[in-house]
């Protein structure tokens, strides 16, 4: 895979949330994502980016546009310091919340993208990488 | 900290969100509304949402929110012109907004609330008219 662009946007406090959404929108617009697949991309970062504060106390996001044969795409990884997921499968599960929300945040983002892919545990931080392709499904 | 104003129509009140909604924001509207709801007896709430491109699991827990508690204040809630890639993203996000009626527009919203609301409305303008003593002394 190819990365074509990167920007490293740090989340400290819930305003930083509306600088976000607004990069990842422009970086999504510039490759010509459908409207469709932003809606998806930014709705499920936005659930990835309210763990990152709710959860790890704030972190850093990186924005990448990547290349991979035919597909351009953007990934975003959500990375905080946080004290990590102890029961990834579990966090994984629709409803399940540790924080008396609806409980869809990480498994409905993992639906909305392409490419979903979580590293976490006790102690380590937690470490979240989406990838939404510009057009098909 | 910014509001999102709220106008009375009559027994409506009616919100239209133009700005990107961070939680802060999205709570104090909640709580703005079912205050003012319950302030001026509204029977009916008219969230528009036409200009929102995105709606992600806490939003759509606001308006549920919004929904269930305007019913317990006696109030019917119509959420208007959601845009068709948001409906598609709330499936797959996995957010069924029971309780949450919708409309196309704000027009055919307010014919959704009148038509919910039945004929009191206009029973109660009809007996205002009689309202002269007509006793002789």
């Amino acid at each position: 895979m190819i990365v074509l662009n990167k920007e490293k946007i740090q989340i400290i406090r819930e305003q930083d949330v509306v600088f976000f959404r607004q990069r990842l929108k422009e970086h999504a617009t510039k490759i010509g994502m459908t409207i469709l697949n932003q809606t998806k991309l930014i709705t499920a970062s936005s659930e990835l980016v309210r763990n990152m504060l709710k959860y790890g106390g704030g972190g850093e996001i990186f924005i990448e546009v990547v290349s991979d044969r035919m597909q351009v795409g953007i990934k975003v990884i959500f990375s905080d310091k946080g004290p990590g997921i102890p029961d990834i499968a579990k966090a994984m599960q629709d409803g399940y919340s540790t924080g008396k929300s609806l409980g869809l945040g990480l498994p409905g983002a993992r639906r909305l993208v392409n490419q979903f892919d979580i590293q976490s545990g006790p102690g380590e931080g937690t470490t979240v990488t989406i990838i939404r392709w510009k057009n098909g499904l | 900290m910014d509001r999102i104003p709220i106008l009375k129509m009559g027994n409506y009140l009616l919100v239209t969100i133009q700005v990107d909604m961070y939680d802060r924001l999205a709570l104090n509207l909640e709580n703005d509304l079912v205050t003012m709801i319950r302030k001026v007896e509204a029977k009916g709430v008219l969230i528009d949402i036409s200009a929102v491109s995105i709606v992600d699991s806490f939003m759509g827990r606001i308006l549920g929110n919004i929904a269930s508690m305007s019913r317990i204040l006696d109030a019917e809630t119509v959420v208007v012109g959601m845009q068709p890639a948001v409906a598609i993203t709330l499936v797959e996000l996995g957010l069924p907004l029971t309780g949450v009626h919708t409309a196309l527009d704000v027009e055919k919203g307010m014919g959704l609330l009148r038509s919910r609301l039945g004929r009191d409305t206009i029973e109660e303008e009809e007996e205002e008219g009689v309202d002269q003593d007509d006793r002789s002394e």
